[in-house]
């Protein structure tokens, strides 16, 4: 490995064309905005980070022995408000999805390049409401902020938090008009919907959850600020209010939300596999339904986080048979990128490994969401380990590991250096192992009965509450390592070409990294989207 | 265009949500609806409907005169907007401050006599809620108006580019639109008698 | 941007259908139609929606369809919202 720093070459690109800290915080290219996501969003996920390291100290001993109890629903709050609002919504589709939806169309920008720099302002501006909150002691609602609890009965900052993730929240709507519109009205000459690259669909059903789902988040905030101010028992039993109608309208925006977290992952996943096998995604028109699918299926199933909360069972009916219908355009996908490598000619690098890692742990924690679909499954299980065990199979197995693979097959085109390949299939190693040896307990915990949001549990359930703690150490060495190597890279890694990995796709046709506008010319597309078959086959670097 | 739209449809979804609970309670409360209702003004409601039906009469030939390049017109007209905007937040502030010292406004002012005042709060609630978004984004609305007024008598709009005048008048339209639904729900709900 | 350019005589015709519609729900909101006065007032008020969307919104003359399917998007999960939700509200009694 080399050690002393390798010249760029001197070309004009995005990054060196201007310099000074006003050409950053006023730009308008999206590559560069991409880039601030990309530094505001990391800050978050350490921050959310720590406390769920807090946690997983908390849980090594049966006893509450590390914080007080009121002090474990602070952590356990924080970690998941930061974490689903700084981090898991804004990632893939802020960071990647500004980066490459333009240039994967042919456009030079985004249709509202300044509302673009707006939204990472609003997500800068939640940002520091939240790290607010979390100075001035934090939030202890659990990240559901549930009434009448919320409104009533404790004296934390509430409604800090919830003006946080309200601004954040416009920040979203804002990202998704952006990219709606610019995939309607830019696409290059002969990018036909048809020959969208899949992460671009991905990202545009994703943009359709966000502008529909993000503004009942926003006025149920709202709400809740107000009945706490006010007083006013819309959501409290003492003065004829219903607290379900919170969770319906919770849970309208929420259930989606986890839509618009995963999708841009499948987007990324497409996009790997379809490179690291050399063939075309196989299934190409059910790939790009399926992903419409889930984001209008993912809003007719919100009332099964409220199965035992006290609502109708014959709507409990309808939405459990809802939530098994949403996963069939999932299973659909994963079917597909299966059928993609089959016959391929695959390579094993660090952006393939993690897609690996998606495809299985994503099917496992989409699996156990239909035990948890199924009513009387649910009865048993919900509110334990087994539902955090569910969905950090999808946040973390899924999500982070298509983020991570996606930061690290575009890196060369971001920032036109190579990262190690060996440090980034070792730190892929360690993610994996440190991921299955956190949560995989979880759904045992879950199933044995130890609840969850409890700071302190029955001893019995002490070894697997270790075994989970080991993996989560692992998992934030895992982690720091791709912090490290990025930043080593940016300085000593290798010049990336264009298109390193001999990919398909009008972002490995501009150089790396690209120019401020892209193209020099307007490019006029004549081919399919994954068109392996006409491209040379080129030993991929390693 | 487009992006307005999508931006009206966020709206649409903002709404909604008080659109829901609203109905759930009234579902649920009908004679409480029934008794907060009569205590709504009717005939300052129903002036205010029709000023802002006036507004957007104003409105749509606003942008009508931009689409002609009628720079004088565009500001006239802009300006009656803003006018009748004002008019109905003013008659907003008379009718707040009547409910304000009647008692009812939610929360420990809240005074009601007769049966079901729990629910009766509720209502009233929903009344201060979704008039106060309401007549929030109406202030913003006159705000943008007055954007177009200004830079409509500068000159800057025309055939060739009348976006701007366009996308204002499509927000100004969706909020009367909305107060086109909140008047029957809120003033009109049973203004004879109270049933049961 | 739509290139339909109404004259102000159409636009007049259609407030002053407006100003009946609300003196319509008005009148009737005075008479006791039981379940029904509910189901007239949202009718009159969808009327006046659409005379305000369609001809001051000019959704009537829009040349890019998109629009439509947006609008109807919206309008159609806001139904999602208040139809789904209510399927608990209505169910939450049944034996």
């Amino acid at each position: 490995m080399a050690t002393t720093a390798v010249a760029a070459p001197e070309r004009e690109n995005y990054l060196n064309k201007q310099y000074g800290i006003s050409s950053w915080l006023l730009t308008t290219d999206h590559k560069r905005i991409a880039l601030l996501y990309l530094v505001t969003i990391t800050l978050f996920f350490f921050i959310g980070g720590f406390f769920a390291l807090l946690i997983r100290l908390e849980l090594l001993t049966p006893e509450g022995d590390l914080v007080l109890a009121d002090t474990y629903n602070r952590l356990f709050t924080m970690h998941g408000q930061v974490m689903v609002f700084f981090f898991l919504i804004p990632a893939v589709p802020a960071v990647l999805g500004n980066f490459l939806i333009p240039i994967m169309i042919g456009a030079k920008d985004l249709a509202f390049p300044r509302i673009n720099l707006l939204s990472w302002y609003l997500l800068v501006i939640g940002g520091v409401l939240m790290v607010y909150t979390i100075l001035a002691g934090g939030v202890d609602t659990g990240w559901t902020f549930y009434t009448p609890l919320s409104t009533h009965f404790l004296d934390s900052h509430v409604i800090t938090a919830a003006l946080a993730i309200f601004v954040a929240g416009f920040s979203s709507i804002l990202t998704g008009l952006n990219f709606i519109v610019t995939i309607h009205k830019m696409r290059a000459p002969g990018m036909t919907w048809s020959r969208l690259p899949l992460f671009v669909w991905a990202n545009y059903a994703t943009a359709i959850i966000q502008v529909l789902g993000t503004p009942v988040l926003a006025i149920t905030l709202m709400l809740v600020a107000l009945e706490r101010i006010f007083n006013l028992g819309i959501f409290n039993p003492q003065l004829g209010g219903d607290p379900l109608l919170f969770q319906h309208l919770f849970w309208f925006y929420s259930h989606p939300a986890v839509y618009i977290m995963i999708l841009p992952g499948m987007g990324v996943v497409s996009e790997v596999v379809a490179c690291f096998s050399r063939k075309r995604v196989f299934g190409y028109r059910a790939m790009a339904l399926a992903v419409i699918a889930i984001a209008v299926l993912g809003f007719l199933v919100w009332a099964h986080h409220m199965f035992v909360a006290g609502m109708s069972l014959y709507a409990g009916l309808a939405f459990s048979l809802l939530s098994y219908f949403v996963a069939i355009p999932s299973a659909v996908k994963v079917f597909n990128w299966t059928a993609t490598m089959y016959k391929g000619s695959i390579s094993y690098t660090t952006p393939m490994l993690y897609a690996f890692g998606f495809i299985g742990l994503f099917t496992m924690g989409g699996l156990t969401g239909l035990f948890l679909a199924c009513l009387g499954i649910d009865v048993h299980v919900t509110d334990t380990y087994f539902v955090i065990a569910h969905f950090h199979y999808i946040m973390v197995g899924g999500m982070v590991m298509a983020y991570l693979g996606g930061m690290h097959f575009w890196w060369p085109k971001i920032s036109g250096r190579m990262y190690p390949e060996s440090w980034g299939k070792l730190a892929a190693l360690i993610i994996f192992i440190g991921f299955n040896l956190t949560f995989f307990p979880q759904f045992v915990l879950g199933y044995l009965g130890m609840p969850r949001r409890y700071w302190q549990y029955s001893p019995e359930f002490q070894v697997l509450n270790v075994l989970s703690t080991a993996g989560a150490t692992i998992l934030a060495v895992g982690y720091l390592l791709p912090m490290a190597y990025f930043l080593w890279s940016m300085r000593y890694g290798k010049p990336a070409p264009a298109n390193p990995w001999a990919a398909a796709g009008l972002e490995w046709t501009v150089s790396s990294p690209p120019t401020t506008f892209n193209f020099d010319e307007t490019p006029v597309v004549t081919t399919e989207a994954y068109n392996y078959d006409e491209l040379p086959e080129v030993p991929v670097e390693r | 265009m487009m992006g307005m739209w999508i931006f009206l449809i966020t709206e649409i979804m903002f709404f909604g949500g008080m659109f829901f609970g609203y109905m759930i309670y009234r579902y649920f409360y009908y004679n409480a609806w029934a008794a907060g209702s009569q205590h709504m003004d009717f005939w300052w409601g129903t002036i205010n409907t029709v000023v802002l039906l006036c507004s957007s009469l104003s409105m749509a030939m606003a942008v009508r005169s931009a689409q002609l390049g009628q720079r004088k017109s565009i500001a006239v007209l802009s300006l009656i907007t803003i006018l009748f905007g004002l008019a109905f937040l003013g008659i907003k502030a008379i009718e707040y401050h009547g409910h304000w010292i009647a008692h009812e406004f939610p929360g420990s002012r809240f005074q009601w006599e007769g049966p079901y005042s729990n629910e009766v709060q509720l209502f009233f609630s929903f009344y201060w809620a979704m008039t106060g978004f309401h007549a929030l984004h109406m202030v913003i609305g006159v705000g943008l108006v007055s954007y177009i007024a200004w830079h409509g008598w500068k000159g800057r709009y025309g055939p060739h580019y009348y976006n701007p005048v366009e996308n204002v008048g499509l927000y100004w339209h969706f909020v009367d639109i909305v107060w086109i639904y909140l008047y029957p729900l809120l003033y009109l709900i049973s203004h004879q008698r109270v049933l049961g | 941007m739509s290139e339909h350019i109404a004259s102000k005589k159409f636009y007049i015709s259609i407030w002053a259908g407006l100003i009946c519609l609300t003196a319509a729900t008005a009148v009737a909101a005075n008479i006791e139609l039981h379940q029904f006065n509910i189901v007239l007032a949202l009718i009159i008020a969808t009327c006046k929606m659409l005379l305000v969307a369609l001809f001051f919104m000019g959704l009537k003359y829009v040349s890019d369809k998109m629009t439509l399917v947006v609008v109807v998007a919206g309008l159609f999960w806001l139904f999602i919202l208040l139809a789904l939700g209510m399927t608990d509200y209505i169910s939450r009694s049944w034996v």
